[in-house]
């Protein structure tokens, strides 16, 4: 075996201390959510579950989780029809007209989020949809489609285009082409895109500060104001309870591409 | 059947996403321009006194500073995870990847809280420093551009790992044996025949991470605490402190001119198409 070289080292050593830069500090969260105080800070006495007790028992967190999910399944599943079938069209049309309808549909990737959430609010107020599930389902869906439709546009990259040609000339129509031919092979980016679009819509934070007032309070807004007004322990259980879900996921996903 | 009735049937696949896209988005993005050249009165009195404001062009240039420092930090670091995963193949290639992953899915909002709670007055890394007997004082680790810059560095860096990554996939390790078998040490192969293969991918991560920071708005209020007010939080005061939708609105379109001069400046080097439509 070759002697290992500084070069090697440095790039090994260094890889494995920015990973730990990126990783570490996700964790703190942990021991700070078991802490027996009432501010944010390490365990001084013993361990303690009262911020968990406190997140399970408080209707207002509940709640503002609650509706963080049911508007991402909505958003996730909206966007993944709407942006599914505009990849779909894309990919047969290839042509510069849809390469435009393309970059359009990504827009909401360059812009950035304060000004189109201005947008979004003077928008809504003319449409009477400010502080209301539907604008923030709305407003969340545009957010989302770039996602969707660039994960199913890189799954169909692979597709034969003659397979789809062959249906149609054997007396298929475009609706049953589609349906029979195209779904199937685009499914993993389908997926993916209505991972994305959940976890967009799940995570979005300025739009729904700007479009919404009382009524509606997604787990994002509560996690915010519980920053800007006081740093309750409560905000560490949560974010414990998100990143072991992510780890968890993470874990999951990676085993299964493994094995 | 014609051609045309086909395409006119794939264009109503099209049509759905793009007319929403079209009526929810664009127009109302749009609708900011004219609220700058018309509020509170018609002209161009915003941007007048957006040019004269002496905050507006602070703001404007610590907002261009943070995110060339957190470009260049990203690239740096990002470089050195994605050349280690690419090639030293072991078998902790795969948890390395899942490192890199991870953090992407944790939301930025919890990401930047947990900064607060390393960096902030009593936070972990003032209390740990305090108890060692290294420190009397707190020292100020946030509410200040480091710390702003620290957690901008934190949430981008996947962004430059990944497409650093994608480009090194494609390069053959041939070149850089061939170099090497001519007698050319590790460190001149991989400066002078590796590093130049992935330039493409060090300016796709670079615009990505760039652009992304021009307009960022939550690590920097949160951990800027006030303080280090970059442009989309300035726009924000404005709008919600003294309801001066002209000014915020003025703002917004130089943030969306500057947004859309980087890109075009970006497509002079780098392809576009591959780096935004064509991800992953």
């Amino acid at each position: 075996m070759m002697p290992v070289s500084a070069f090697r080292i440095f790039f090994q050593t260094g890889a494995w201390l920015i990973l730990a830069f990126l990783v570490l500090p996700l964790l703190v969260v942990i021991p700070v959510s078991l802490t027996d105080t009432s501010y944010i800070g390490l365990p001084k006495e013993h361990l303690s579950m009262q911020h968990y007790v406190n997140y399970f028992s408080d209707t207002e967190w509940l709640h503002a989780t609650w509706s963080s999910i049911w508007i991402g399944l909505v958003v996730a599943t909206c966007a993944a029809v709407l942006g599914t079938a505009f990849a779909i069209g894309c990919w047969f049309l290839s042509d510069r007209a849809s390469a435009i309808a393309r970059w359009v549909l990504i827009t909401p990737i360059l812009v950035p989020p304060v000004v189109q959430s201005l947008g979004f609010y003077r928008f809504w107020v003319h449409l009477g949809l400010i502080d209301t599930s539907f604008g923030v389902i709305l407003a969340h869906t545009l957010l989302a489609l770039p996602y969707v439709s660039i994960s199913v546009f890189a799954a169909l990259v692979n597709l034969d285009r003659n397979i789809p040609r062959a249906a149609r000339s054997l007396g298929a129509s475009v609706w049953q082409t589609v349906m029979a031919v195209v779904v199937p092979a685009a499914k993993p980016g389908i997926l993916t895109g209505f991972i994305f679009a959940f976890i967009v819509s799940f995570d979005e934070i300025v739009g729904v500060l700007f479009i919404t007032v009382r009524r509606v309070t997604t787990l994002p807004k509560k996690i915010w104001e519980g920053i800007q007004d006081n740093i309750d322990p409560t905000i560490a259980a949560v974010a414990t309870l998100l990143v072991l879900l992510t780890l968890l996921i993470t874990a999951i996903t990676a085993l299964r591409r493994t094995s | 059947m014609g051609r045309l009735n086909e395409k006119v049937s794939y264009w109503m696949l099209v049509a759905p996403a793009l007319t929403i896209m079209i009526v929810f988005y664009i127009l109302p993005v749009l609708g900011i321009w004219e609220i700058a050249f018309t509020e509170p009165t018609t002209g161009v009195d915003n941007f007048v006194k957006m040019a004269e404001s002496s905050a507006v062009k602070t703001s404007f240039v610590l907002t261009f500073r943070v995110a060339a420092i957190t470009t260049v930090g990203c690239l740096l670091l990002g470089y050195i995870v994605a050349y280690s995963i690419s090639n030293f193949a072991n078998k902790f290639t795969p948890l390395m990847l899942a490192l890199v992953i991870l953090p992407f899915w944790v939301s930025v909002l919890i990401r930047s809280f947990s900064w607060i709670v390393l960096l902030g007055r009593s936070g972990l890394v003032n209390d740990t420093l305090r108890d060692a007997g290294i420190i009397e004082s707190p020292l100020r680790l946030m509410h200040n551009e480091f710390g702003v810059l620290i957690a901008m560095i934190h949430v981008m860096l996947p962004f430059a790992i990944l497409p650093m990554m994608t480009n090194m996939r494609g390069i053959s390790d041939a070149y850089v044996k061939a170099a090497r078998g001519l007698g050319a040490s590790e460190w001149t192969a991989f400066w002078n025949v590796y590093f130049p293969q992935t330039i493409p991918g060090v300016m796709s991560g670079a615009l990505l991470v760039f652009v992304l920071s021009l307009g960022f708005y939550v690590t920097p209020a949160l951990l800027g605490g006030g303080r280090v007010l970059m442009i989309s939080e300035y726009i924000t005061y404005q709008i919600q402190e003294f309801l001066n939708w002209g000014l915020g609105s003025a703002l917004s379109v130089g943030l969306l001119i500057a947004t859309a001069l980087v890109l075009l400046i970006a497509s002079r080097f780098i392809n576009l198409r591959s780096a935004l439509l064509e991800r992953k």
